[in-house]
């Protein structure tokens, strides 16, 4: 696809009338010998909160790095608002970028940069605005996330659910399309995880963004997702509304959404016999 | 027999790989070097200050004590021949041309570059680097560029303090202690060394500096993300750039002869 093309898909204002904003097509994705995805068919609609959710080590994390293109896959295509992503140029898919927002499982705030900076970060790399408007702006999403005297601090400083929220403040601090939280509430006491779901839905609904989740967490995830995709296997092993999931006959989905021992997914990893790992000959 | 040819064969492949990819590295940095140094210059000065200032003090007491010695040495063995008066003559050549900017690139490998290596390893653990990238910031011109030119500009100055607190060592011990005459230290210094022997030591000490900083900067950001990646990233760093030094130390000699 010629440069201007993708130009103009990245910028067309009638790409915004487009339900599905991205679009997982036959993802296919290993690393070494070890196959992630097999085949993976998504979609993620505009305007909608998407939990991607599984048993550990399904690759949730690793999806999202292929939806912003962190990571390239072996096959497949990732469609963000129409756009092929494996064709952007860097610059291209920088352009791109500035429309998404993420939060990283352990905050990635800038260590050598305090939490004000830390917020200001993009909006002093990407704009020309003044320190005025930017103490402004960064001390507004502070607020939002309760750590407004938080600001003079550094990321040693804070505990892991405080360094989650600043990261949260900096994610949305340049009013993203996109906001891609990966295991966001890991870490939160209950106080600020009810502040930061409410949080997630009320910025989804007010600004019209579309956010993507990776959680563990069926109960919160069952309070602010509209859809939920249940990952398992390197394919889409369910998807639908929470409490659509909740219900599900399915032996995997049951065992997930209801945290049993016994099911598909097997709790111990491959290993031999425990009568006779504890007393056989290796023993002695 | 077999098995070890396929060794041999596949190193020699992954060395090839691994140069190759080090070439390409060091010429995406010099790509973007120019950019930063116009427009974001105040992130090398913060460099030039984490690398370079805040290692003077470690070399200008090695650069003291390395003084010391040569006026011991140099003394007692100048003074077989009844020339203990060219002790200067013999301190600034071996400062300014050889120890100054070896010694130097050494303790920066030591200080600054262990330091490079280990901050921007931590960086990529702690999905800092990726971070900036989804918030559509290149680390590469960004994070990697300005420590590099930091090193680089810092390593002439520190080769040259560390040679003119070397000759305040020597002259202390031979001149103060030895009892060598001040002014034939000073000036036989004067009148043999010439402005050519000072240019090699400056050449020696940007190019060291310029191995050092690039190697530091290369093992940090291909460092594995985990503590001990970092850990092996960091000694690496040491290794490699102590052997790169003297083997670019022995080929401009060489070449300057």
């Amino acid at each position: 696809m010629p440069a201007f093309q993708i130009e103009a898909n990245i910028s067309n204002p009638l790409n915004d009338l487009a339900e599905n904003l991205i679009e997982i097509h036959d993802l296919k994705y290993s690393r070494g010998p070890r196959v992630i995805f097999e085949g993976l068919n998504l979609v993620i609609k505009r305007g909608e909160i998407t939990a991607l959710m599984g048993p550990s080590g399904t690759g949730k994390t690793t999806l999202l790095r292929l939806i912003t293109r962190q990571l390239i896959p072996q096959h497949g295509t990732i469609h963000v608002d129409g756009v092929d992503i494996s064709k952007l140029s860097l610059a291209q898919l920088y352009q791109l970028r500035t429309r998404f927002g993420m939060l990283f499982q352990n905050g990635a705030l800038l260590t050598d940069l305090s939490v004000f900076e830390n917020v200001a970060f993009p909006l002093r790399e990407h704009t020309k605005l003044t320190n005025r408007l930017i103490r402004h702006v960064v001390l507004t999403k502070l607020h939002a996330v309760g750590l407004r005297g938080a600001a003079d601090m550094m990321p040693a400083e804070l505990s892991g659910g405080m360094a989650r929220r600043v990261a949260l403040a900096r994610a949305m601090v340049m009013d993203p399309d996109i906001l891609i939280y990966d295991e966001p509430f890991v870490g939160l006491d209950p106080i600020s995880m009810g502040v930061i779901v409410r949080l997630v839905r009320r910025m989804n609904d007010a600004l019209g963004i579309t956010s993507i989740i990776v959680s563990h967490d069926v109960e919160e995830i069952a309070t602010v997702a509209d859809r939920s995709f249940l990952i398992s296997n390197g394919k889409v092993a369910a998807s639908g509304s929470p409490d659509e999931l909740k219900v599900a006959q399915s032996d995997l989905v049951r065992q997930f959404m209801h945290g049993m021992a016994d099911g598909p997914v097997a709790f111990h990893f491959d290993a031999p016999g425990y009568e006779e790992q504890l007393l056989g000959r290796d023993a002695e | 027999m077999n098995k070890l040819l396929r060794e041999i064969y596949n190193n020699g492949i992954e060395f090839v790989r691994t140069f190759g990819a080090f070439q390409l590295f060091f010429m995406r940095l010099l790509r973007h070097s120019p950019g930063i140094l116009i427009r974001r210059f105040d992130l090398v000065i913060m460099q030039v200050f984490n690398t370079g200032a805040l290692s003077l003090v470690i070399i200008m007491v090695s650069g003291l004590f390395v003084g010391g010695v040569l006026g011991l040495q140099g003394y007692s063995n100048l003074a077989r021949f009844n020339a203990e008066d060219s002790i200067g003559v013999f301190a600034a050549f071996g400062l300014v041309k050889e120890l100054g900017p070896v010694i130097t690139a050494l303790l920066f490998a030591g200080r600054a570059g262990t330091s490079l290596a280990s901050e921007i390893g931590l960086m990529k653990a702690t999905d800092q680097l990726s971070a900036m990238e989804m918030m559509a910031v290149n680390p590469v011109p960004r994070v990697l560029v300005p420590r590099f030119l930091g090193g680089v500009i810092a390593m002439p100055f520190l080769a040259a303090i560390f040679s003119m607190i070397g000759l305040f060592g020597t002259h202390l011990v031979a001149v103060e202690l030895l009892s060598v005459d001040v002014g034939a230290f000073w000036q036989q210094m004067q009148s043999t060394v010439e402005l050519e022997d000072i240019n090699e030591g400056i050449l020696k000490s940007i190019v060291f500096g310029v191995a050092a900083s690039l190697i530091a900067v290369w093992e940090g950001y291909n460092a594995i993300p985990t503590a001990e990646g970092v850990g092996r990233a960091t000694t690496r760093t040491v290794v490699i750039t102590a052997i790169a030094v003297l083997i670019f130390d022995f080929m401009i000699t060489a070449v300057m002869l």
